[in-house]
């Protein structure tokens, strides 16, 4: 069934929304991760224009982190303060990307950024995840070496401290306001959550407890990305709610199948799984960008949508 | 009616020697959420209140054009090992549709001062005046890549041969409109020509519109951004809460 998305002024097929939707979100499930960074360039494969793509998939990560969090607030594993902190940062980053992303779009290289940006991102992710998942499995067969955190580090000796109970910390609030404008800006400019950054910095560099950081970090990214929906809703016109409803309707179904999938299997041939689907996802943006396209022109429309 | 009642008045006027009355199979289109193209017939006749000339060949050509608007047309190089657009020209008018279909080659049956007259062909649809001005030389292959780029896209199209003429006097063709049409006032337009000439000329309106909840949904991310961007994040909220609210009540 073909349907015509009003601000993407295209025509696709709503089943393979959905069925994009449901892959994704079963991904997301099994995982544990948010699920832009696959969404998003996948709606690149299909064309969807990477502006449309980027700022819809920020509304839909909205949708996703919600359902998400309620479960977490209902736990009480979620740190407001430290969210807070994350989220002032956040805001603060999505304005700043947001006006990179502009500028870039009047110049014509939106695209560009925006396919640069997951490579770099998507190729980091990808091979970290990838050598991770492989040590684990390799620790798992040897059995027994654990590897050990440092607790302290360069981090703890910046001012500014303030307490945070809820993770059991008192240290600086410039690292987390730094994570948060990175954070903040990749959500404009890729439409992502960042979660796939935030989780391990706020693990790793922060140094918070485990059981507060998925809640955390979902409350930052509700915000974070409602705010960069908002951006591209009044700036550049290009949030398509028609393709947003689409995906996370099959979205969220997926999301519920993959947590049940992901319980039944082993977690480091899956975290191998996803590592090769990054970095294929990743090969492909490469690819694009490397070799000599069919078409070496393109179109724009000046003068706004 | 009202149209009926203009063809008839048009067909009554003794102005010319040939004379074109035509209609469409509809003035309008309606784009709406399950959108996947359409088509359009045109058709028509030609009065004459005198026996048709036999010396040459009566030819017709129908043309339905898009709203035109400035393009920019980007050319990629390689620069540091990838491929990222680098030179840009902007092109002053071109339509964002435009289908011209004859009953014989375009060549054969205008000639060129008359094309240029009538902005008959897709080149001479494409206004590019300053884009030549602006690049010297090689704004020619930007104007090639936009018809290039928009006819694969189904978006122009040349159908030589496809007007059917019968006794000279009756015609009639059927455009496609793709799935990937924009909105706008459109214009269809048939000319007959003689010799290589423009005898007689008819234009009249198309209007494309989006409509129902495609037209709501635009206007309104245009026009009340504020309010669409809010209720894109009403709707977002509601779907996550509800998602998971139903799981888990599903969930022992």
């Amino acid at each position: 069934m073909q349907i015509y998305l009003p601000i993407a002024e295209m025509s696709v097929n709503a089943f393979l929304l959905l069925g994009l939707g449901g892959m994704v979100g079963i991904l997301s499930g099994m995982f544990g991760v948010g699920g832009g960074f696959l969404m998003t360039p996948l709606l690149f494969f299909i064309g969807i224009p990477p502006a449309v793509a980027v700022a819809t998939e920020a509304n839909q990560i909205v949708a996703s982190s919600f359902s998400g969090v309620l479960a977490h607030f209902k736990r009480k594993t979620v740190d407001f303060k430290m969210g807070t902190v994350l989220l002032v940062g956040g805001l603060i980053g999505a304005y700043l990307g947001i006006q990179l992303f502009n500028h870039l779009r009047s110049l014509g290289q939106v695209d560009l950024l925006v396919k640069l940006s997951y490579v770099v991102f998507l190729g980091i992710i990808g091979s970290l995840m990838f050598v991770e998942s492989l040590n684990a499995i390799r620790r798992a067969k040897k059995t027994g070496t654990a590897a050990k955190r440092k607790k302290h580090n360069w981090i703890h000796n910046l001012p500014l401290k303030m307490k945070f109970r809820a993770s059991g910390l008192y240290i600086s609030v410039i690292p987390p306001f730094v994570i948060g404008i990175f954070v903040g800006v990749l959500a404009a400019i890729m439409g992502v959550g960042g979660g796939f950054v935030m989780v391990p910095a706020m693990i790793y560099l922060i140094g918070m407890p485990t059981k507060v950081v998925i809640g955390t970090s979902l409350f930052q990214i509700i915000f974070v990305t409602a705010f960069t929906t908002m951006m591209h809703a009044t700036t550049n016109f290009t949030v398509d709610i028609v393709l947003a409803v689409l995906l996370l309707v099959g979205g969220v179904i997926g999301a519920q199948i993959g947590t049940r999938i992901g319980v039944k299997m082993k977690a480091e041939q899956l975290r191998i799984l996803l590592a090769i689907l990054v970095l294929a996802v990743c090969g492909k943006l490469a690819l694009d960008l490397l070799l000599q396209p069919g078409e070496l022109y393109s179109l724009g429309n000046s003068g706004g949508h | 009616m009202f149209r009926f009642v203009l063809l008839f008045l048009l067909a009554a006027l003794p102005l010319k020697a040939e004379e074109i009355v035509a209609d469409l199979s509809q003035s309008s289109v309606g784009i709406s959420a399950t959108f996947d193209g359409s088509n359009i017939l045109i058709f028509g006749a030609i009065s004459r209140d005198a026996p048709a000339p036999t010396s040459e060949p009566l030819q017709v050509i129908i043309s339905v054009a898009g709203p035109s608007k400035p393009v920019t047309v980007r050319l990629k190089e390689k620069k540091v090992g990838i491929w990222v657009n680098s030179d840009s020209v902007l092109i002053d008018e071109a339509p964002s549709f435009y289908s011209v279909a004859t009953t014989a080659p375009l060549i054969e049956i205008l000639t060129d001062d008359e094309d240029r007259f009538h902005k008959v062909s897709i080149d001479r649809a494409i206004n590019s005046m300053s884009a030549q001005i602006q690049s010297s030389g090689h704004a020619r292959d930007f104007v090639e890549a936009l018809i290039r780029i928009r006819t694969d896209n189904g978006l122009y199209q040349v159908h030589e041969g496809a007007v059917e003429l019968m006794s000279d006097t009756l015609f009639r063709t059927s455009i496609d409109l793709p799935s990937n049409l924009t909105a706008g006032e459109y214009t269809a337009r048939i000319l007959i020509t003689r010799d290589q000439r423009v005898v007689d000329m008819f234009e009249t309106k198309l209007d494309i519109q989006k409509v129902g909840i495609e037209r709501w949904l635009y206007n309104l991310a245009h026009d009340n951004a504020v309010y669409y961007g809010l209720m894109s994040l009403f709707i977002a909220i509601a779907a996550g809460w509800l998602a998971s609210a139903v799981f888990s009540y599903f969930r022992p």
